[in-house]
């Protein structure tokens, strides 16, 4: 299952609940990325190779460079909000003040609806906000913003094998436009108008009626 | 035309069903009868199963997340869902070990821990789709809220038993799906078509 690793989807997934670990573990499987899961936010960091202190100019401090993370690349973090310890906006904020990894897409679970905590959130610079429990139908969302980290990164690379990798993706991407929203990695814009993403995302949560039903109405089911 | 003679005899030598005959009709009628009589078991296993499924759903036991959960199982995975409820299970018993320990002395509440542990079971519950325990978990945080013991106790008491209710449940409905796979049939992931559930349980039917 690991033979095509170079063209799969790395996510990593943070969450204290076990039986939630399982079940976004399975859902991202099933929608044929590659998952590592943790079980709070000072492992994601530990796990993508940020101290957990700052990265200060301290002359002190052991002067080694996180090496490991940059064999890891991660094309999405996908959190609980609420943990012990670190929450999932904290470690939002710290994957953003990163100048290394703030550019992966950071996506928040949370089972409580509050528009306050989402706005803050997306404000932030997350890409989706998922009520939990989330379902197969919520994961398939999180492809596009996988597909940028990707395209970006190839990017960068100038040989040719990496450029027929980027048409390949482009190809399966609906949306062609996807390309010029990078690069990623600026600031964080005060807009007045959130963009289609974030739109989407604040008028799911805000309705009420989470398990409407998506049927035809009609009583026989098959 | 059938004669004793030409009649199949069967023997079952290391698990597996050998057919001997010296006459091709005789193997042919005597397969048929046992390939009918197998389906027929499968269908009548799949039946039950079916229709114990859609019961759960229509008691309020499970709701539509349980249908997510049962989309997560493959053939790669094939017990995924009961490896998931299990963990719950354990949960459940864990959490509710410790909530009845903070409960204990009416002097000496914790209600900051009790919250936590019912925050962490309707988030499991609701995410395995255990309705009655998640609704149970609902009424259980507003007594919380306003540190009333009393109706701590009784839903403690009542979601410790619908959790064991639930599990007696599925343990029912996993074993009806070993003998439907024991018997050499599939496990049915439809219901059937004459299902007519409440609008609040009504699972989702996106493909």
């Amino acid at each position: 299952m690991g033979m095509a690793t170079e063209s799969q989807f790395h996510v990593l997934a943070v969450d204290d609940s076990l039986v939630d670990r399982k079940m976004i573990e399975r859902l991202l499987q099933k929608s044929s990325c590659q998952v590592t899961t943790v079980d709070s936010g000072s492992k994601a960091l530990e796990f993508l190779g940020l101290r957990e202190s700052n990265e200060s100019n301290d002359p002190n401090a052991p002067s080694s460079s996180p090496v490991t993370h940059q064999e890891i690349e991660i094309n999405l973090i996908i959190t609980d909000y609420c943990m012990p310890g670190m929450t999932g906006y904290d470690l939002l904020k710290r994957v953003k003040e990163s100048a290394a990894f703030r550019s992966i897409p950071v996506v928040i679970m949370s089972s409580e609806n509050v528009p306050a905590r989402i706005s803050r959130c997306l404000e932030e610079g997350a890409e989706e906000f998922f009520l939990k429990p989330v379902k197969l139908a919520d994961v398939t969302k999180l492809k596009p913003h996988m597909m940028k980290t990707k395209l970006k990164k190839e990017s960068e690379k100038p040989s040719k094998e990496d450029n027929a990798v980027l048409k390949h993706e482009i190809r399966k991407d609906e949306e062609p436009s996807v390309i010029e929203i990078l690069p990623l990695h600026q600031d964080v814009e005060q807009e007045p108008m959130l963009s289609n993403n974030k739109r989407k995302a604040m008028e799911e949560v805000i309705s009420t009626d989470r398990s409407r039903p998506k049927y035809n109405d009609i009583t026989t089911l098959v | 035309l059938m004669t004793a003679k030409s009649l199949a005899s069967k023997e079952t030598v290391n698990g597996r069903c050998w057919f001997y005959s010296d006459d091709d009709d005789g193997i042919s009628v005597y397969l048929n009868r046992e390939l009918h009589a197998m389906n027929t078991v499968v269908a009548q296993l799949q039946t039950q199963f079916q229709d114990y499924l859609v019961s759960l759903y229509q008691q309020g036991f499970l709701d539509n997340q349980f249908t997510e959960l049962r989309k997560l199982q493959d053939e790669g995975t094939p017990d995924f869902v009961a490896e998931v409820v299990s963990l719950f299970f354990d949960d459940c018993s864990k959490l509710i070990n410790s909530m009845s320990r903070s409960l204990e002395r009416p002097e000496n509440v914790d209600f900051k821990q009790v919250d936590s542990g019912v925050h962490q079971l309707k988030g499991s519950s609701s995410s395995v789709g255990a309705r009655r325990v998640k609704n149970v978990c609902i009424s259980f945080k507003e007594c919380c809220d306003v540190q009333n013991r009393e109706g701590c106790l009784r839903c403690l008491q009542q979601v410790d038993y619908e959790y064991k209710m639930l599990k007696t449940k599925l343990q029912d409905l996993f074993n009806l799906e070993k003998q439907i796979v024991q018997a050499g049939g599939a496990i049915p992931q439809h219901f059937p078509s004459y299902t007519i559930l409440r609008p609040d349980i009504r699972p989702c039917l996106d493909a």
